[in-house]
Protein backbone atom coordinates (compact mmCIF):
# COMPACT_ATOMS: atom_id res chain seq x y z
CA UNK A 1 0.00 0.00 0.00
CA UNK A 2 0.81 3.49 -0.32
CA UNK A 3 2.33 5.56 2.21
CA UNK A 4 -1.01 8.22 1.92
CA UNK A 5 -4.65 7.64 1.47
CA UNK A 6 -5.54 10.82 -0.68
CA UNK A 7 -7.44 9.43 -3.20
CA UNK A 8 -9.61 6.29 -3.86
CA UNK A 9 -7.67 5.72 -6.95
CA UNK A 10 -4.65 5.16 -4.90
CA UNK A 11 -5.88 1.89 -3.94
CA UNK A 12 -5.33 -1.11 -5.95
CA UNK A 13 -7.87 -3.93 -5.70
CA UNK A 14 -5.67 -6.00 -3.65
CA UNK A 15 -5.10 -2.93 -1.53
CA UNK A 16 -9.13 -1.88 -1.20
CA UNK A 17 -9.66 -6.26 -0.47
CA UNK A 18 -6.99 -5.97 2.20
CA UNK A 19 -8.59 -3.01 4.25
CA UNK A 20 -12.13 -4.51 3.64
CA UNK A 21 -10.45 -8.10 4.97
CA UNK A 22 -9.00 -6.12 7.85
CA UNK A 23 -11.82 -4.12 8.66
CA UNK A 24 -13.99 -7.29 9.36
CA UNK A 25 -11.55 -8.67 11.32
CA UNK A 26 -11.40 -5.51 13.54
CA UNK A 27 -14.98 -5.29 13.96
CA UNK A 28 -15.14 -8.01 16.40
CA UNK A 29 -13.34 -5.89 18.25
CA UNK A 30 -16.51 -3.52 18.35
CA UNK A 31 -17.89 -6.58 20.16
CA UNK A 32 -15.88 -7.14 23.20
CA UNK A 33 -16.08 -5.53 26.62
CA UNK A 34 -12.38 -4.33 26.21
CA UNK A 35 -12.81 -2.39 22.62
CA UNK A 36 -9.03 -1.32 22.55
CA UNK A 37 -5.51 -2.58 20.82
CA UNK A 38 -2.04 -1.68 22.11
CA UNK A 39 -0.64 -2.23 18.26
CA UNK A 40 -0.25 2.17 17.58
CA UNK A 41 1.16 2.75 21.53
CA UNK A 42 3.50 5.39 21.28
CA UNK A 43 2.31 6.80 17.44
CA UNK A 44 0.50 10.29 17.36
CA UNK A 45 -2.35 10.99 14.86
CA UNK A 46 -3.11 14.39 14.15
CA UNK A 47 -6.85 15.06 13.40
CA UNK A 48 -6.13 18.55 11.09
CA UNK A 49 -9.79 19.57 10.37
CA UNK A 50 -10.12 23.03 8.39
CA UNK A 51 -14.13 22.63 7.78
CA UNK A 52 -16.05 21.70 10.61
CA UNK A 53 -16.92 18.20 10.50
CA UNK A 54 -18.14 16.51 14.05
CA UNK A 55 -19.20 13.08 12.65
CA UNK A 56 -15.85 12.11 10.71
CA UNK A 57 -13.55 13.70 13.38
CA UNK A 58 -15.06 11.76 16.11
CA UNK A 59 -15.01 8.70 13.92
CA UNK A 60 -10.97 9.16 13.08
CA UNK A 61 -10.56 9.76 17.03
CA UNK A 62 -12.50 6.64 17.98
CA UNK A 63 -10.33 4.55 15.67
CA UNK A 64 -6.93 5.79 16.50
CA UNK A 65 -7.87 5.67 20.37
CA UNK A 66 -9.23 2.32 19.95
CA UNK A 67 -5.36 1.12 18.69
CA UNK A 68 -4.15 3.19 21.50
CA UNK A 69 -2.30 5.84 19.36
CA UNK A 70 -2.73 9.58 20.66
CA UNK A 71 -4.53 11.87 19.10
CA UNK A 72 -4.26 15.89 18.90
CA UNK A 73 -7.39 17.42 17.64
CA UNK A 74 -6.24 20.63 15.95
CA UNK A 75 -9.13 23.34 14.28
CA UNK A 76 -8.65 25.35 12.34
CA UNK A 77 -10.63 27.79 13.87
CA UNK A 78 -9.57 29.64 16.78
CA UNK A 79 -6.05 28.33 15.91
CA UNK A 80 -3.09 30.47 14.21
CA UNK A 81 -4.90 29.14 11.07
CA UNK A 82 -7.53 32.01 11.63
CA UNK A 83 -4.71 34.56 12.26
CA UNK A 84 -3.18 34.30 8.46
CA UNK A 85 -0.55 30.90 9.25
CA UNK A 86 -0.34 29.26 5.79
CA UNK A 87 -1.07 24.99 5.75
CA UNK A 88 2.46 24.76 4.87
CA UNK A 89 3.32 26.03 8.55
CA UNK A 90 0.76 24.60 10.37
CA UNK A 91 2.35 21.40 8.18
CA UNK A 92 5.40 22.26 9.77
CA UNK A 93 4.80 23.12 13.58
CA UNK A 94 2.82 19.57 13.27
CA UNK A 95 5.90 17.85 11.86
CA UNK A 96 7.89 19.06 14.63
CA UNK A 97 5.71 17.87 17.21
CA UNK A 98 6.36 14.28 15.43
CA UNK A 99 3.13 13.26 13.86
CA UNK A 100 3.30 10.27 12.54
CA UNK A 101 -0.69 10.43 10.90
CA UNK A 102 -2.03 13.07 9.35
CA UNK A 103 -6.07 13.64 9.19
CA UNK A 104 -7.04 16.68 7.07
CA UNK A 105 -10.01 17.91 6.25
CA UNK A 106 -9.78 21.21 3.72
CA UNK A 107 -11.91 22.81 1.70
CA UNK A 108 -9.32 22.98 -1.10
CA UNK A 109 -9.30 20.54 -3.26
CA UNK A 110 -5.86 19.51 -3.10
CA UNK A 111 -4.82 20.36 0.14
CA UNK A 112 -3.99 16.83 1.31
CA UNK A 113 -1.87 16.14 -1.93
CA UNK A 114 -0.11 19.28 -1.03
CA UNK A 115 0.17 18.22 2.29
CA UNK A 116 1.85 15.24 1.63
CA UNK A 117 4.90 16.75 0.25
CA UNK A 118 5.56 18.57 3.50
CA UNK A 119 5.25 16.03 5.93
CA UNK A 120 7.06 12.83 7.15
CA UNK A 121 3.96 10.92 8.49
CA UNK A 122 1.02 9.14 6.76
CA UNK A 123 -1.83 11.82 5.59
CA UNK A 124 -4.90 10.41 4.95
CA UNK A 125 -7.59 12.72 3.13
CA UNK A 126 -10.83 13.14 5.63
CA UNK A 127 -12.46 14.94 2.43
CA UNK A 128 -11.16 18.19 0.18
CA UNK A 129 -13.27 20.33 -1.45
CA UNK A 130 -15.47 18.68 -4.13
CA UNK A 131 -12.79 16.81 -4.54
CA UNK A 132 -12.59 12.54 -2.92
CA UNK A 133 -13.53 11.51 0.92
CA UNK A 134 -11.74 7.72 0.29
CA UNK A 135 -12.40 6.52 3.82
CA UNK A 136 -16.06 7.25 3.47
CA UNK A 137 -16.12 5.19 0.21
CA UNK A 138 -14.64 2.13 2.00
CA UNK A 139 -17.07 2.61 4.47
CA UNK A 140 -19.67 2.38 2.46
CA UNK A 141 -18.11 -0.87 0.22
CA UNK A 142 -17.35 -2.56 3.48
CA UNK A 143 -21.28 -2.03 4.95
CA UNK A 144 -22.60 -2.96 1.50
CA UNK A 145 -20.25 -6.32 1.43
CA UNK A 146 -21.31 -7.01 4.69
CA UNK A 147 -25.16 -6.69 4.05
CA UNK A 148 -24.54 -8.15 0.33
CA UNK A 149 -21.25 -9.79 -0.09
CA UNK A 150 -18.58 -9.67 -2.49
CA UNK A 151 -19.60 -6.35 -4.86
CA UNK A 152 -17.96 -8.03 -8.47
CA UNK A 153 -20.79 -7.58 -10.75
CA UNK A 154 -22.95 -5.66 -8.21
CA UNK A 155 -25.36 -2.67 -8.89
CA UNK A 156 -25.12 0.78 -6.89
CA UNK A 157 -26.70 3.93 -7.90
CA UNK A 158 -25.51 7.41 -6.39
CA UNK A 159 -28.59 10.08 -6.53
CA UNK A 160 -28.16 13.57 -6.13
CA UNK A 161 -25.50 16.35 -5.99
CA UNK A 162 -22.78 14.75 -7.47
CA UNK A 163 -20.95 17.82 -8.57
CA UNK A 164 -20.64 18.90 -5.31
CA UNK A 165 -19.96 15.44 -3.81
CA UNK A 166 -16.43 13.76 -2.83
CA UNK A 167 -18.40 11.18 -1.53
CA UNK A 168 -19.71 10.42 -5.13
CA UNK A 169 -16.12 10.96 -6.49
CA UNK A 170 -14.34 8.76 -4.28
CA UNK A 171 -17.25 5.80 -4.67
CA UNK A 172 -17.51 5.96 -8.08
CA UNK A 173 -13.64 5.23 -8.02
CA UNK A 174 -13.29 2.60 -5.18
CA UNK A 175 -16.66 0.75 -6.50
CA UNK A 176 -15.52 0.11 -9.89
CA UNK A 177 -12.12 -1.00 -8.53
CA UNK A 178 -14.39 -3.67 -6.55
CA UNK A 179 -15.90 -4.54 -9.83
CA UNK A 180 -19.59 -2.84 -9.08
CA UNK A 181 -21.48 -1.06 -11.65
CA UNK A 182 -22.06 2.48 -10.86
CA UNK A 183 -24.94 4.52 -12.02
CA UNK A 184 -25.01 8.21 -11.12
CA UNK A 185 -28.53 9.77 -11.10
CA UNK A 186 -28.58 13.42 -11.42
CA UNK A 187 -30.35 16.31 -12.40
CA UNK A 188 -27.89 17.47 -15.20
CA UNK A 189 -26.87 20.87 -13.83
CA UNK A 190 -25.81 18.51 -10.63
CA UNK A 191 -23.22 16.60 -12.75
CA UNK A 192 -19.91 17.82 -13.31
CA UNK A 193 -18.49 17.88 -17.27
CA UNK A 194 -15.77 15.49 -16.41
CA UNK A 195 -18.46 13.03 -15.75
CA UNK A 196 -18.23 11.12 -19.30
CA UNK A 197 -14.74 9.91 -18.49
CA UNK A 198 -15.64 8.43 -14.97
CA UNK A 199 -16.16 4.52 -14.98
CA UNK A 200 -20.12 4.77 -14.65
CA UNK A 201 -23.76 5.20 -16.39
CA UNK A 202 -25.28 8.39 -15.80
CA UNK A 203 -29.11 8.87 -15.80
CA UNK A 204 -31.53 11.58 -15.28
CA UNK A 205 -34.23 9.03 -14.56
CA UNK A 206 -34.13 7.68 -11.21
CA UNK A 207 -37.11 5.38 -11.69
CA UNK A 208 -35.86 3.51 -14.36
CA UNK A 209 -32.69 2.58 -12.96
CA UNK A 210 -34.37 1.83 -8.79
CA UNK A 211 -35.65 -1.92 -10.08
CA UNK A 212 -32.24 -2.98 -10.78
CA UNK A 213 -30.25 -1.80 -8.33
CA UNK A 214 -28.50 -3.18 -5.43
CA UNK A 215 -27.41 -0.50 -3.51
CA UNK A 216 -29.31 2.83 -3.79
CA UNK A 217 -27.17 5.91 -2.57
CA UNK A 218 -28.68 8.96 -1.34
CA UNK A 219 -26.50 12.29 -1.40
CA UNK A 220 -27.36 14.97 0.40
CA UNK A 221 -28.44 18.03 -0.96
CA UNK A 222 -26.11 20.53 -0.07
CA UNK A 223 -28.15 23.70 0.52
CA UNK A 224 -25.17 25.75 1.90
CA UNK A 225 -23.76 24.97 -1.93
CA UNK A 226 -26.83 25.91 -3.37
CA UNK A 227 -25.48 29.38 -4.75
CA UNK A 228 -26.77 29.13 -8.09
CA UNK A 229 -30.12 28.24 -9.90
CA UNK A 230 -29.39 23.93 -10.25
CA UNK A 231 -32.68 22.86 -9.47
CA UNK A 232 -35.88 25.21 -9.48
CA UNK A 233 -37.54 24.32 -6.30
CA UNK A 234 -36.38 22.10 -3.51
CA UNK A 235 -40.18 20.32 -3.96
CA UNK A 236 -39.31 19.50 -7.50
CA UNK A 237 -36.04 18.16 -6.75
CA UNK A 238 -37.47 16.15 -3.94
CA UNK A 239 -40.59 15.20 -6.07
CA UNK A 240 -38.09 13.58 -8.81
CA UNK A 241 -35.22 12.57 -6.95
CA UNK A 242 -36.36 12.14 -3.51
CA UNK A 243 -36.35 8.89 -2.25
CA UNK A 244 -39.67 8.07 -0.52
CA UNK A 245 -41.58 4.76 -0.02
CA UNK A 246 -43.40 4.53 -3.34
CA UNK A 247 -40.10 4.48 -5.03
CA UNK A 248 -38.58 1.82 -2.66
CA UNK A 249 -41.44 -0.46 -3.54
CA UNK A 250 -39.79 -0.20 -7.00
CA UNK A 251 -36.44 -2.06 -5.75
CA UNK A 252 -35.68 -5.30 -5.43
CA UNK A 253 -36.46 -6.95 -2.05
CA UNK A 254 -32.74 -7.45 -0.90
CA UNK A 255 -31.98 -4.01 -1.89
CA UNK A 256 -30.18 -1.76 0.46
CA UNK A 257 -30.41 2.11 0.60
CA UNK A 258 -27.57 4.17 1.71
CA UNK A 259 -27.01 7.55 2.96
CA UNK A 260 -23.53 9.15 4.37
CA UNK A 261 -25.45 11.70 6.59
CA UNK A 262 -26.37 14.09 7.96
CA UNK A 263 -29.50 13.64 5.86
CA UNK A 264 -32.23 16.23 5.29
CA UNK A 265 -35.29 14.20 5.73
CA UNK A 266 -38.18 14.64 4.08
CA UNK A 267 -35.79 16.23 1.07
CA UNK A 268 -33.37 13.95 -0.46
CA UNK A 269 -35.07 11.18 1.89
CA UNK A 270 -38.66 10.15 3.27
CA UNK A 271 -38.00 9.96 6.92
CA UNK A 272 -39.93 6.17 6.93
CA UNK A 273 -37.35 5.17 4.03
CA UNK A 274 -34.14 6.39 6.58
CA UNK A 275 -35.67 4.43 9.30
CA UNK A 276 -37.12 0.94 7.68
CA UNK A 277 -34.94 -2.09 8.17
CA UNK A 278 -33.50 -1.35 4.31
CA UNK A 279 -31.47 1.33 5.64
CA UNK A 280 -28.11 0.97 6.53
CA UNK A 281 -27.41 4.48 7.55
CA UNK A 282 -26.92 4.14 11.44
CA UNK A 283 -24.41 0.64 10.33
CA UNK A 284 -22.68 3.26 8.35
CA UNK A 285 -21.49 5.05 11.11
CA UNK A 286 -20.44 1.65 13.55
CA UNK A 287 -18.25 0.57 10.13
CA UNK A 288 -16.72 3.84 9.51
CA UNK A 289 -14.73 3.20 12.90
CA UNK A 290 -14.08 0.06 12.16
CA UNK A 291 -12.70 0.91 8.52
CA UNK A 292 -10.18 3.98 9.69
CA UNK A 293 -9.13 1.51 12.31
CA UNK A 294 -7.97 -0.74 9.40
CA UNK A 295 -6.50 2.12 7.15
CA UNK A 296 -4.78 3.91 10.36
CA UNK A 297 -3.42 0.39 11.07
CA UNK A 298 -2.49 -0.13 7.66
CA UNK A 299 -0.74 3.05 7.06
CA UNK A 300 0.74 3.52 10.35
CA UNK A 301 1.06 -0.38 12.46
CA UNK A 302 3.96 -1.66 9.91
CA UNK A 303 8.10 -0.43 9.43
CA UNK A 304 8.01 3.18 9.40
CA UNK A 305 9.50 3.24 5.68
CA UNK A 306 11.32 6.61 6.23
CA UNK A 307 9.12 9.42 3.79
CA UNK A 308 11.40 11.93 2.55
CA UNK A 309 9.90 15.76 3.24
CA UNK A 310 10.23 17.42 0.10
CA UNK B 1 3.96 -25.15 -1.44
CA UNK B 2 4.93 -28.31 -3.69
CA UNK B 3 7.37 -25.57 -5.30
CA UNK B 4 9.03 -24.93 -2.22
CA UNK B 5 9.28 -28.22 -1.28
CA UNK B 6 10.71 -29.66 -4.24
CA UNK B 7 13.24 -26.45 -4.11
CA UNK B 8 14.58 -26.72 -1.03
CA UNK B 9 14.80 -30.95 -1.23
CA UNK B 10 18.75 -30.80 -1.44
CA UNK B 11 19.92 -29.82 1.55
CA UNK B 12 16.68 -30.19 3.61
CA UNK B 13 16.21 -32.93 6.06
CA UNK B 14 12.36 -33.94 6.84
CA UNK B 15 12.14 -34.53 10.90
CA UNK B 16 8.87 -35.23 10.49
CA UNK B 17 6.70 -36.90 8.07
CA UNK B 18 3.32 -38.19 6.97
CA UNK B 19 1.83 -40.34 9.73
CA UNK B 20 4.92 -38.78 12.48
CA UNK B 21 2.81 -35.53 13.05
CA UNK B 22 -0.77 -37.37 13.98
CA UNK B 23 1.44 -39.72 16.18
CA UNK B 24 2.72 -36.94 17.81
CA UNK B 25 -0.72 -35.29 17.97
CA UNK B 26 -1.72 -38.49 19.70
CA UNK B 27 0.81 -38.50 22.40
CA UNK B 28 -0.05 -34.91 23.10
CA UNK B 29 -3.56 -35.52 23.22
CA UNK B 30 -3.21 -37.93 25.98
CA UNK B 31 -0.88 -35.51 27.83
CA UNK B 32 -3.65 -33.00 28.09
CA UNK B 33 -6.12 -35.78 29.18
CA UNK B 34 -4.10 -36.83 32.07
CA UNK B 35 -3.21 -33.45 33.09
CA UNK B 36 -6.34 -31.44 32.64
CA UNK B 37 -8.37 -35.29 34.44
CA UNK B 38 -10.27 -35.59 31.21
CA UNK B 39 -10.00 -32.00 29.69
CA UNK B 40 -13.61 -30.93 31.18
CA UNK B 41 -12.83 -27.65 31.27
CA UNK B 42 -10.42 -26.63 28.54
CA UNK B 43 -10.37 -24.69 25.09
CA UNK B 44 -8.36 -25.39 22.24
CA UNK B 45 -6.94 -21.81 20.98
CA UNK B 46 -4.74 -22.15 17.44
CA UNK B 47 -2.60 -19.36 16.61
CA UNK B 48 -3.34 -19.03 12.75
CA UNK B 49 -2.47 -20.70 10.45
CA UNK B 50 -1.19 -23.78 11.34
CA UNK B 51 -1.79 -23.75 14.96
CA UNK B 52 -5.49 -23.56 14.13
CA UNK B 53 -5.28 -27.01 11.79
CA UNK B 54 -3.43 -28.66 14.35
CA UNK B 55 -5.97 -27.58 17.24
CA UNK B 56 -8.91 -29.09 15.84
CA UNK B 57 -6.70 -32.65 14.87
CA UNK B 58 -5.79 -32.22 18.70
CA UNK B 59 -9.46 -31.90 19.54
CA UNK B 60 -10.62 -34.50 17.32
CA UNK B 61 -8.55 -36.88 19.08
CA UNK B 62 -9.56 -35.77 22.50
CA UNK B 63 -13.18 -36.52 21.33
CA UNK B 64 -12.03 -40.25 20.06
CA UNK B 65 -10.46 -41.04 23.06
CA UNK B 66 -12.74 -39.16 25.78
CA UNK B 67 -15.49 -38.87 23.89
CA UNK B 68 -16.04 -35.36 25.04
CA UNK B 69 -15.97 -32.21 22.43
CA UNK B 70 -13.57 -29.92 23.18
CA UNK B 71 -14.11 -26.44 22.08
CA UNK B 72 -11.66 -25.53 19.75
CA UNK B 73 -11.11 -21.70 18.44
CA UNK B 74 -8.46 -19.14 17.08
CA UNK B 75 -6.19 -16.00 18.14
CA UNK B 76 -4.83 -14.03 15.80
CA UNK B 77 -1.98 -12.19 17.57
CA UNK B 78 -0.72 -9.60 14.88
CA UNK B 79 -1.92 -6.36 16.58
CA UNK B 80 -0.31 -7.56 19.77
CA UNK B 81 2.99 -8.13 17.90
CA UNK B 82 5.99 -6.57 19.24
CA UNK B 83 7.99 -6.60 16.10
CA UNK B 84 4.93 -4.72 14.41
CA UNK B 85 7.50 -1.56 13.61
CA UNK B 86 9.83 -4.15 12.07
CA UNK B 87 8.30 -5.24 8.94
CA UNK B 88 5.28 -3.86 6.22
CA UNK B 89 2.08 -4.24 8.11
CA UNK B 90 0.32 -7.34 7.81
CA UNK B 91 -3.02 -8.79 7.03
CA UNK B 92 -5.27 -9.94 9.95
CA UNK B 93 -5.76 -13.55 10.72
CA UNK B 94 -8.98 -14.71 12.55
CA UNK B 95 -9.50 -14.91 15.43
CA UNK B 96 -12.80 -17.18 16.50
CA UNK B 97 -13.65 -18.09 20.32
CA UNK B 98 -15.98 -20.43 21.20
CA UNK B 99 -19.58 -19.31 21.90
CA UNK B 100 -18.89 -19.58 26.11
CA UNK B 101 -15.59 -17.74 25.54
CA UNK B 102 -12.58 -18.54 27.69
CA UNK B 103 -13.96 -17.52 31.32
CA UNK B 104 -12.89 -19.98 34.14
CA UNK B 105 -11.64 -22.19 31.39
CA UNK B 106 -8.41 -23.79 30.64
CA UNK B 107 -6.68 -22.75 27.81
CA UNK B 108 -4.70 -24.51 25.86
CA UNK B 109 -2.74 -22.36 23.05
CA UNK B 110 -1.24 -24.49 20.03
CA UNK B 111 1.15 -23.33 17.72
CA UNK B 112 2.91 -25.07 15.36
CA UNK B 113 6.95 -24.02 15.88
CA UNK B 114 7.87 -22.67 19.38
CA UNK B 115 11.23 -20.49 19.09
CA UNK B 116 11.51 -17.05 20.72
CA UNK B 117 8.29 -17.62 22.73
CA UNK B 118 7.30 -13.22 21.50
CA UNK B 119 4.17 -14.96 19.67
CA UNK B 120 3.05 -16.97 22.73
CA UNK B 121 4.02 -13.49 24.46
CA UNK B 122 1.80 -11.60 22.68
CA UNK B 123 -1.15 -14.56 22.52
CA UNK B 124 -1.25 -14.12 26.16
CA UNK B 125 -1.89 -9.94 26.13
CA UNK B 126 -4.46 -11.02 23.34
CA UNK B 127 -6.08 -13.49 26.09
CA UNK B 128 -5.94 -10.54 28.60
CA UNK B 129 -8.13 -8.72 26.56
CA UNK B 130 -10.47 -11.08 25.68
CA UNK B 131 -11.64 -12.99 29.20
CA UNK B 132 -9.75 -14.10 31.97
CA UNK B 133 -9.25 -18.26 31.97
CA UNK B 134 -8.33 -19.93 34.81
CA UNK B 135 -4.81 -21.01 33.53
CA UNK B 136 -3.36 -21.05 30.39
CA UNK B 137 -1.15 -23.85 28.77
CA UNK B 138 1.22 -24.35 25.79
CA UNK B 139 1.35 -26.68 22.98
CA UNK B 140 3.24 -26.89 20.03
CA UNK B 141 4.28 -29.33 17.65
CA UNK B 142 7.92 -28.56 17.40
CA UNK B 143 10.37 -26.62 20.13
CA UNK B 144 13.37 -25.54 18.28
CA UNK B 145 14.76 -23.67 21.31
CA UNK B 146 16.09 -20.38 21.23
CA UNK B 147 13.91 -18.61 23.51
CA UNK B 148 14.09 -15.14 24.25
CA UNK B 149 11.53 -14.97 27.17
CA UNK B 150 11.09 -17.11 30.02
CA UNK B 151 8.27 -19.31 28.41
CA UNK B 152 8.16 -23.04 28.21
CA UNK B 153 5.62 -25.54 26.22
CA UNK B 154 3.51 -27.63 28.40
CA UNK B 155 3.11 -29.92 25.37
CA UNK B 156 5.67 -30.52 23.05
CA UNK B 157 5.53 -32.69 19.94
CA UNK B 158 9.15 -32.96 18.98
CA UNK B 159 12.16 -31.33 20.71
CA UNK B 160 14.52 -30.05 17.77
CA UNK B 161 17.92 -28.78 18.50
CA UNK B 162 18.13 -26.00 15.95
CA UNK B 163 20.93 -23.35 14.91
CA UNK B 164 19.49 -20.07 14.39
CA UNK B 165 20.69 -19.82 10.85
CA UNK B 166 18.31 -22.98 10.20
CA UNK B 167 14.58 -22.84 9.33
CA UNK B 168 11.59 -24.65 10.60
CA UNK B 169 9.23 -25.25 8.19
CA UNK B 170 5.65 -26.99 8.82
CA UNK B 171 3.47 -28.46 6.34
CA UNK B 172 0.07 -29.62 7.33
CA UNK B 173 -2.46 -31.59 4.70
CA UNK B 174 -5.18 -28.83 5.48
CA UNK B 175 -3.01 -26.03 4.43
CA UNK B 176 -0.07 -27.33 2.01
CA UNK B 177 -1.91 -31.11 0.87
CA UNK B 178 0.81 -32.49 3.26
CA UNK B 179 2.17 -33.40 6.65
CA UNK B 180 6.06 -32.44 7.23
CA UNK B 181 8.41 -30.85 9.38
CA UNK B 182 11.34 -29.64 7.34
CA UNK B 183 14.85 -28.30 8.12
CA UNK B 184 16.10 -25.64 6.12
CA UNK B 185 19.58 -23.83 5.80
CA UNK B 186 19.26 -20.47 5.36
CA UNK B 187 19.57 -20.05 1.97
CA UNK B 188 17.39 -22.78 1.12
CA UNK B 189 14.60 -20.41 2.21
Amino acid sequence: MKRHLISAADLSRDDALLILDTADELAKISERSIKKLPTLRGRTVVNLFFEDSTRTRISFEAAAKRLSADVINFSAKGSSVSKGESLKDTALTLEAMGADAVVIRHGASGAPHRLAGWVRGSVVNAGDGTHEHPTQALLDAFTMRRRLGPLDGRRVTIVGDVLHSRVARSNVLLLSTLGAEVTLVAPPTLLPVTVDSWPCEVSYDLDTVLPKSDVVMMLRVQRERMNAAFFPTEREYSRRYGLDRDRVAKMHDDAIVMHPGPMNRGMEIAAEVADSPRSTIVEQVANGVTTRMAVLYLLLGGADLGGEIQ
Amino acid sequence: MTDAISHARGSARAVLEGPDINRALIRISHEILERTKGAEDIVLLGIPTRGVHLARRLAAYVKQFEGRSVPVGSLDVTMYRDDLRLRPARALGRTELPADGIDGRVVVLVDDVLYSGRTVRSALDALNDLGRPQAVQLAALVDRGHRELPIRADYVGKNLPTSKSEIVKVYLEENDGRDAVLLLKEDDK
